[in-house]
């Protein structure tokens, strides 16, 4: 059955060196259709470096990378118009309202303005935020702001989408609300991509690899890695990769 | 004897009540958290206790000193650091503890047996600038240099955030050790996992405190029964326990979904046959006991 | 006095670390020169000129020969008489006449000395100038030329005359103005950037929870841009005197020390600015359009300030570079002493000291 579901990332033995320094040594793992993906490593284990690669932003030293179905070395534009990205430091824009912003965004990826009116609408509907589609940003609470900053991501309805961090500091309610939503549009066949080091977070994750310095040390379903690791949570899994390396 | 003492503190700023009419006191020598989402009003609070705000009503005392009318005593006695590790980036690990020493009239040599555990962890490192240290080996930094001048009260705005697991926790057991040598210390965070290492906590939100309690009494309180659930659509399952009759709360929680019933007693049975009639595989049902994050959650929905 | 020293000894290291610091601090003012500087002397190179020579003996050819093979002169005519001067110069094409008086040899020979003149059109005051000087430069010249060992030394009276604008108002305003202009925005834009730059990444919030009092951050924030600007200050004098021969014709001392009070006058202001702004950006922004503008336009550097309406004349008197150009114009050009600058001094001390008393009522000794 699974072997079957098709591969949207699929990486071999990708390797990216910035000089001497070797920040992804050998890297291999296939993403699958529809799967929320957790991509976990300790601060400079070499996650930023994979993203950038992944979205198309850097070049791999060598290896063989697809994203989406697309060539990593030659199709980085190809890839980054079937890629959504969302961080949670930077998504949106504080002094434009949720329908300037969402009408940015739609026009960045060259959607047209009468489509863009159309899913506009849905989308207020959908967040429930009819009566705040004239408000700044700024003044919405941190919490709606995900939610938006989330569904702009995915407004040009990409294959796959790249969460950073997406809920750290959110209030435990509205970021379930979030999770749901994830879960939804994975469930509709959007693959989801999660980078964070919060174990917590980590957990919503179908699959999860933690990489240490350069390489990925584990790949498995968190349960699975809890009982590998025999823990309780992914933190006590984390910390045993972590500091088996010191 | 507490080291902090508030009463009924507002505070309002243009548009926003950052806090309502909050009252709490922290017993000397404890560790004290402040557990809540961000805008929760953590911030706000910690600046008036430092004294770099004033409240619009209420009192705040720091070692029974008045936070309004005596701040220049306060600010020798307390050790602050903000939410952003302040520190000067383009100053090197050494030269960040020597200024923050010399500010505070005191000497690294002096004090150097207060942040000597945390320091020298940091310590090969002392001539890399600060701006190119890691989250960890920064946060490590900027309680070196909170700690120096021996405050009697030490206020860590979100110390953890955007710091990697291992740092985390090391830097728990840290704060654990400067307890231990009788500083009272009050952390704020986000992360509600924190709350189980704190002796006491106060889980804030929206400007107001919702519970002041010790970690195993909050969990204690919690009345419901508390189940996970998990099958092999989450997505679906997510749906079906919340149109399920006795269904009274439904959230994603990891690996499983938590969920609570209208009923006093359920028979698991029952829900169990329903989940499979509406086609769930390899559905896991099992009892728990809750965590400070569910207890948060119920609070927030009473 | 220990937390001070300690605080200026990082306000330094803020400063040597930030190549764009260092290069905005001494680049700038040496391109400017530079450039204000070659703007204004590129246009001397083949000057047209005319001479009217009432001796033609073999000395004033000879000496004609060598002011226009030097390469800064052309020779557009010979003239006949002196109604021919004004004629010529109203025709526009010639920028300097030169006079040679009758029996310029013979005076020379008998006398030891012989008279020239020299008129210029002033109405390009600073082409006029140095035009004049190059004529007096070439004319000494050739006098050791042709008597390398006389124990009488020969002299040729240069008689100067400028036409048109005989005050020279405008000549050599380039050295003093930019280096009004230089130390009020250097000085003014690092220390409010340094300061918000503070508030932004959060240390002033630990500043502020430690015992340092307020006047002292204030005092060690200037101390290191008062050092840093005062090389600056010496820097442009030198280039002024040795790449563009600036005069310096009054005391030295009293010229840096007004130059310290001006800057420690931008220094407070650039204080001000920074306890009234939160982000670097908008410091600099302010310190940009409100310093560097007016400092340029309204400060009598470019434009002359008498001929402006009255209530922009108004606010030029309260631009500090206004009073220190006239101030060191005084001082260099005229060569006077404190005596004749007092007034402009007190002024700017004034402005000084309303400016860090306002920084230090506006210093917050708490986030809002």
């Amino acid at each position: 059955m699974q072997e079957e579901t098709e591969n949207i990332i699929y990486v071999r033995d990708l390797v990216k060196k910035f000089g001497n320094f070797v920040a992804n040594d050998h890297l291999s793992f296939e993403v699958k259709k529809g799967e929320i993906f957790g991509f976990l490593g300790a601060n400079g284990a070499g996650k930023t470096t994979t993203i950038r690669i992944l979205c198309g932003l850097s070049s791999p030293t060598s290896g063989e990378i697809k994203v989406a179905g697309f060539d990593a070395f030659k199709e980085t534009e190809k890839i980054k118009r079937n890629i959504g990205y969302m961080s949670q430091k930077f998504s949106l824009y504080e002094d434009l309202t949720v329908t300037e912003n969402i009408r940015f965004y739609g026009g960045i990826y060259g959607i047209s303005r009468k489509e863009i009116k159309v899913r506009t609408q849905i989308l207020l509907e959908k967040l429930k935020f009819e009566e705040v589609k004239n408000t700044l940003i700024k003044d919405l609470p941190l919490g709606w702001r995900q939610k938006l900053a989330f569904s702009v991501a995915i407004f040009h309805q990409p294959k796959i989408v790249f969460l950073d961090e997406p809920t750290g500091g959110v209030d435990p309610i509205t970021r379930r609300q979030f999770w749901e939503m994830i879960y939804e549009e994975a469930h509709n066949g959007m693959t989801i991509f999660v980078t964070t080091h919060y174990m917590d977070e980590a957990e919503y994750c179908d699959r999860i690899s933690i990489m240490v310095e350069g390489k990925i040390a584990a790949l498995d379903t968190p349960l699975n890695l809890m009982k590998e690791y025999e823990t309780k949570n992914m933190e006590g899994v984390f910390l045993k990769l972590a500091r088996n390396i010191e | 004897m507490y080291a902090v003492e508030v009463e009924n503190i507002s505070k309002s700023f243009e548009k926003v009540e950052a806090l309502k009419n909050i009252s709490f006191n922290v017993k000397s020598g404890s560790l004290f958290g402040f557990i809540g989402p961000d805008g929760a009003g953590k911030t706000t609070l910690f600046r008036i206790l430092v004294t770099l705000l004033k409240q619009n009503t209420g009192t705040a005392k720091i070692q029974g000193l008045n936070n309004i009318t005596d701040y220049k005593k306060i600010r020798s006695i307390v050790g602050y650091m903000p939410g952003k590790f302040s520190l000067y980036q383009d100053l090197s690990v050494e030269e960040n503890l020597r200024f923050f020493a010399t500010v505070f009239g005191t000497t690294v040599e002096n004090n150097y047996h207060l942040i000597k555990d945390i320091y020298s962890q940091i310590e090969p490192f002392k001539t890399r600038l600060a701006g190119k240290l890691s989250g960890g080996m920064k946060q490590k930094l900027a309680l070196s240099c909170a700690m120096i001048h021996k405050p009697e009260v030490l206020f860590l705005d979100e110390p953890t955030t955007g710091v990697d697991a291992v740092s985390r926790k090391e830097f728990w057991e840290m704060l654990k050790v400067l307890k231990n040598s009788g500083i009272t210390i009050l952390v704020s965070t986000p992360y509600m996992d924190e709350a189980e290492l704190c002796d006491e906590v106060a889980l804030i939100q929206d400007g107001k405190i919702l519970k002041i309690e010790t970690p195993q009494n909050i969990i204690g309180a919690y009345e419901k029964n508390l189940y996970a659930v998990k099958s092999t659509n989450m997505f679906k399952l997510i749906a079906d326990l919340r149109s399920f009759e006795f269904s009274e709360s439904v959230f994603p929680f990891g690996q499983f979904i938590h969920y609570t019933d209208k009923r006093d007693q359920i028979n698991e049975n029952d829900l169990i046959n329903y989940l499979a009639q509406k086609d769930h595989k390899n559905i896991v049902l099992q009892k728990i006991t809750p965590n400070i994050e569910d207890c948060f959650m119920s609070y927030l929905n009473k | 006095m220990k937390r001070f020293k300690g605080f200026v000894i990082k306000e330094f290291y803020h400063i040597f670390r930030d190549v764009r610091t260092m290069a905005i601090l001494f680049g700038i003012p040496i391109v400017q020169l530079l450039l204000f500087g070659f703007v204004i002397t590129n246009e001397i190179k083949d000057a047209k000129i005319a001479i009217f020579d009432q001796s033609k003996d073999n000395i004033t050819q000879k000496l004609s020969q060598k002011i226009l093979s030097s390469g800064y002169f052309l020779l557009e005519k010979n003239l006949n008489n002196y109604n021919e001067i004004n004629q010529s110069f109203k025709e526009g094409n010639i920028k300097l006449v030169i006079v040679f008086e009758k029996d310029f040899a013979k005076h020379l020979e008998k006398e030891r000395k012989a008279n020239l003149q020299i008129i210029s059109d002033a109405s390009e005051p600073n082409t006029a100038n140095i035009l004049v000087n190059y004529t007096i430069a070439i004319t000494n010249d050739f006098l050791k030329e042709i008597n390398p060992n006389a124990k009488v030394p020969l002299q040729i009276i240069p008689e100067v005359r400028m036409l048109y604008n005989p005050d020279l108002k405008g000549v050599f305003m380039f050295v003093p103005g930019i280096m009004a202009m230089l130390l009020m925005l250097i000085s003014a834009m690092m220390t409010s950037i340094s300061i918000t730059r503070e508030k932004e990444t959060g240390t002033m919030e630990v500043l502020l929870v430690s015992p340092l009092k307020p006047i002292q951050i204030i005092v060690g924030k200037v101390v290191p841009y008062v050092f840093l600007s005062f090389i600056n200050a010496v820097v442009i004098l030198i280039l002024g005197k040795f790449v563009f021969g600036v005069p310096i014709n009054g005391s030295i001392l009293l010229l840096l020390g007004e130059s310290v009070l001006y800057i420690l006058t931008a220094l407070s202001l650039g204080i001000m600015i920074s306890t009234l702004t939160k982000t670097q950006q908008t410091a600099m922004l302010i310190s940009m359009l409100v310093l560097m503008l007016p400092s340029i336009l309204l400060s009598g550097f470019i434009f002359p300030i008498e001929n402006m309406p009255t209530p922009l004349q108004f606010i030029c008197q309260i631009m500090p570079p206004k009073w220190f150009i006239i101030i060191i114009k005084n001082i260099m050009l005229k060569g006077v002493g404190f005596a004749y600058v007092w007034k402009e001094t007190l002024i700017l001390f004034g402005m000084m000291v309303f400016f860090i008393l306002v920084s230090v009522k506006k210093f917050k000794i708490r986030l809002e």
